[in-house]
């Protein structure tokens, strides 16, 4: 029995089969059932943890259909067209269905129907024993109660009090007087129940553009025979690419074990590839660089893998002397390094529209296209008016140097004194103004100790703007 | 991995002499061969010929090669260095387009020496675009993916650049880069900061220090006493090892970035008209006509 804080009071939330058969039922006071049954076990209803678990019941369902969308609180829904003959027939389905959520420990309301609607009303508000056969047929609907519509509770009981009771007694009436009355919600709930209107279901995950998928009818338990299945699958979906004319940017390799957990793999390349070898030595990287290996439990049922953004990639002839161009070489090496390192470890430098040092430059992923970071880099001629290496944050630094804008005479940094033999500046870079913050005016020296070393310091504001002298900081080192 | 005929030859020259028939006579004539000769092709140079001369034409390509900082303030002297030196290597090859620099750097390094700055690889002529980065958390992950990127022949060049004196980077680490780089023609530049110079596998070692550059009239009004520039990159780099070859000089070297080679430091000051006119601007116009741009 969950309990809930509601209305001044714990309320229960949901209570179990053999609290509602002592007369137990959600939305009473815990007090007054307390005082009734006892002993109660009781415990705190989290709907947080509930979603969490509808979502991973949602993975483990998509081994029936890929399209499975959540019914909140408690529900979800399976678009299983075309489907059911994987199953031999919808009832076949339905019936793995029930195994495979009994095997869970759950009692499980389903149906199936034509449409979504009538499918989850006929699921909440149907009969609870059902012949298989006669799923999806007009008449169960029909005599379904008009509480299956899911309205506001004054509706249902306005529909009560005039004397309709079921749907079939909805159904022969004009849905305009409906509409009029109740407002087009509970008008176009009924067309849907009743298979006059159809919509479809939003799924859970986006169905992939392009998937394949091996049953095993035996679970597999070893790496090394899930692997040899990954590759079998690579190589299909390698030629269902090269059909199409496509490439894939991502592929997903997803395992799913006998006891309903899902394990999905993804590499990404930097340009579309069908190339089965490269994809099965990135998923070689990738699984070898897992943080937590994949573990097959008590074996892995069925191997999916789907190819995650399809792009338009022509037919390759490779070059005369057997080799292929050194940018697909190092395009390749990327990916694999990306499979190894993980993507926000193989980077490409991007140049910003920014005088802030800082945000001069930003690092993008390398398997970007490079037509992201179109920007030039401009460097103007000279000795090299931007450091090689940049602290971030400054460093402070102990300066000497003649006030109001001097240049500095010598400085010390991390303990060592350096004495400016040249220097030039200032370089006045003021903040962007438009960016919250307050940063103060900064002006930046080039400066050169006796010893040949060059540094890039700067004074953080002017003299006589704020109640303190202004603090000096190292920002870079120039080569 | 398998090796090249040639590189087997010299690896293992008389140790398992094979029966003189199994082999052709072209291989048994190329197995006594000097190993280093089929290798060289295309060497690394500086551009100033008196250090390719004494270098025997050149840096040995496909070859590990390490660049020490003197010290920690020579931190980015020696960054400058090896990235011109793996700039130089990029460019020297006859490509259709211009080979991308994979740059190896262990996370760490960001804290004590700091980030890499692509708008001052730019200022050194270094187009940040062919730059690939790769951050590794670890030695080791630094060493692995070097390991990786030092057998992909598209390369430029490879740099790695780990932190500290690291026990993971002895001599097998040295000789499994050096065999991957020797297959591939990949230079492999290993970038050590706060590390001494040890004995190893590479190909030359290189101990680089900040050498004063020559100064430059000033063109932004800093005040006396320092009236005068920094001028432009310049490196004291000692040459430690050199594989077949004399080492223990030291070079005072500057950075041509108009060239995008390396000259000789004589000290002496750039004369004033070193300054380029903006395009479009006739020069010598008067007394503003060589302003400097800065920024």
């Amino acid at each position: 029995m969950l309990v809930e804080r509601a209305r001044g009071g714990r309320r229960l939330f949901a209570v179990d089969r053999r609290a509602a058969a002592l007369g137990a039922a959600a939305g009473q006071s815990l007090a007054e059932v307390q005082a009734r049954i006892s002993p109660l076990a009781v415990l705190a209803a989290d709907p947080g943890a509930d979603a969490g678990f509808l979502a991973w019941l949602a993975g483990l369902c998509e081994r029936f259909t890929p399209l499975v969308a959540l019914a909140p609180p408690d529900g979800l829904m399976l678009d299983i067209t075309g489907c059911g003959h994987l199953f031999a027939g919808e009832a076949g389905l339905l019936a793995a269905l029930r195994v495979r959520l009994g095997r869970l420990g759950l009692s499980v309301c389903d149906s199936i129907a034509g449409t979504p609607d009538a499918a989850r009303a006929l699921a909440r508000f149907g009969p609870t024993e059902r012949a298989l056969a006669r799923f999806g047929s007009a008449e169960d609907v029909m005599v379904l109660p008009v509480a299956a519509l899911e309205a506001e509770a004054a509706v249902t009981r306005a529909l009560l009090r005039a004397g309709l009771r079921t749907i079939g007694d909805l159904a022969g009436r004009p849905a305009g007087a409906l509409a009029a009355r109740f407002g087009t919600g509970p008008a176009l709930r009924l067309a849907r129940i009743l298979g006059r209107e159809d919509i479809r279901i939003v799924p859970h995950r986006l169905p992939d553009a392009c998937m394949v998928e091996r049953h095993l009818v035996e679970p597999l338990v070893q790496a090394q025979a899930v692997e040899a299945v990954l590759a079998e699958l690579i190589a299909a979906l390698s030629v269902l690419l090269a059909r199409r004319g496509a490439g894939g940017r991502g592929f997903e390799a997803s395992l799913f074990r006998s006891d309903g957990e899902v394990r999905r793999v993804l590499v990404e390349t930097g340009r579309a590839s069908r190339d089965a070898g490269a994809i099965l030595r990135l998923f070689a990287l990738r699984i070898a660089a897992l943080n937590e290996p994949i573990d097959a439990g008590f074996g892995i049922e069925l191997v999916r893998l789907a190819a995650v953004h399809v792009e338009a990639l022509a037919a390759v002839q490779p070059e005369l002397d057997g080799g292929s161009g050194e940018a697909e070489e190092v395009g390749a090496l990327i990916d694999r390094l990306v499979a190894r390192l993980g993507r926000d470890r193989v980077l490409r430098f991007a140049a910003r529209d920014s005088h802030v040092p800082e945000r001069a430059a930003r690092v993008v992923s390398a398997q970007l296209p490079s037509a992201l970071a179109a920007r030039e880099w401009i460097a103007p001629p000279g000795p090299p008016a931007r450091p090689l290496r940049l602290f971030d944050p400054p460093e402070p630094i102990e300066t000497l140097a003649e006030v109001p804008d001097g240049t500095p005479l010598r400085f010390r940094w991390r303990r060592a004194l350096h004495e400016v033999a040249r220097a030039e500046g200032p370089e006045r870079i003021a903040p962007e103004w438009w960016r919250a913050g307050g940063a103060a005016t900064r002006d930046y020296y080039r400066l050169e100790d006796s010893e040949g070393r060059r540094f890039w310091v700067f004074r953080d504001g002017l003299h006589g703007e704020g109640d303190a002298a202004p603090g000096w900081f190292l920002h870079g080192l120039f080569a | 991995m398998p090796l090249p005929p040639s590189l087997a030859a010299a690896l293992l020259p008389t140790r398992a002499p094979l029966p003189a028939k199994a082999l052709p006579f072209r291989q048994r004539l190329a197995a006594l061969a000097r190993p280093a000769a089929p290798l060289r092709r295309g060497a690394i140079t500086f551009g100033l010929e008196e250090l390719d001369g004494w270098l025997g034409g050149g840096l040995l390509r496909g070859a590990l090669h390490e660049v020490f900082a003197a010290g920690q303030a020579d931190v980015a002297a020696a960054t400058g260095f090896a990235a011109l030196l793996a700039l130089r290597a990029a460019q020297s090859l006859r490509a259709t387009q211009q080979r991308r620099i994979l740059w190896v750097r262990q996370d760490f390094l960001d804290g004590p020496t700091g980030r890499l700055h692509p708008p001052g690889l730019a200022a050194l002529g270094l187009n940040p675009a062919l730059v690939v980065l790769v951050r590794a958390a670890d030695v080791q992950g630094v060493l692995r993916a070097a390991g990786e990127a030092a057998r992909c022949g598209g390369l430029g060049a490879v740099l790695v650049e780990p932190w500290g004196e690291a026990p993971q980077i002895d001599h097998t680490a040295g000789r499994r880069l050096s065999l991957a780089a020797a297959e591939s023609g990949v230079p492999v530049l290993m970038l050590r900061v706060a590390a001494t110079p040890t004995a190893s596998v590479a190909a030359s070692r290189w101990l680089v220090a900040a050498l004063p550059s020559r100064p430059l009239p000033a063109a932004l009004p800093s005040r006396p006493p320092a009236a005068d520039a920094p001028g432009p990159p310049a490196f004291a780099a000692r040459l430690l090892r050199h594989r077949g070859g004399a080492a223990g000089a030291t070079w005072d070297l500057e950075w041509d970035h108009d060239q995008h080679c390396f000259r000789a430091h004589d000290g002496a000051p750039l004369p004033r008209a070193v300054v380029s006119v903006p395009a479009g601007r006739a020069a010598g116009l008067g007394e503003g006509g060589s302003w400097r741009r800065v920024g």
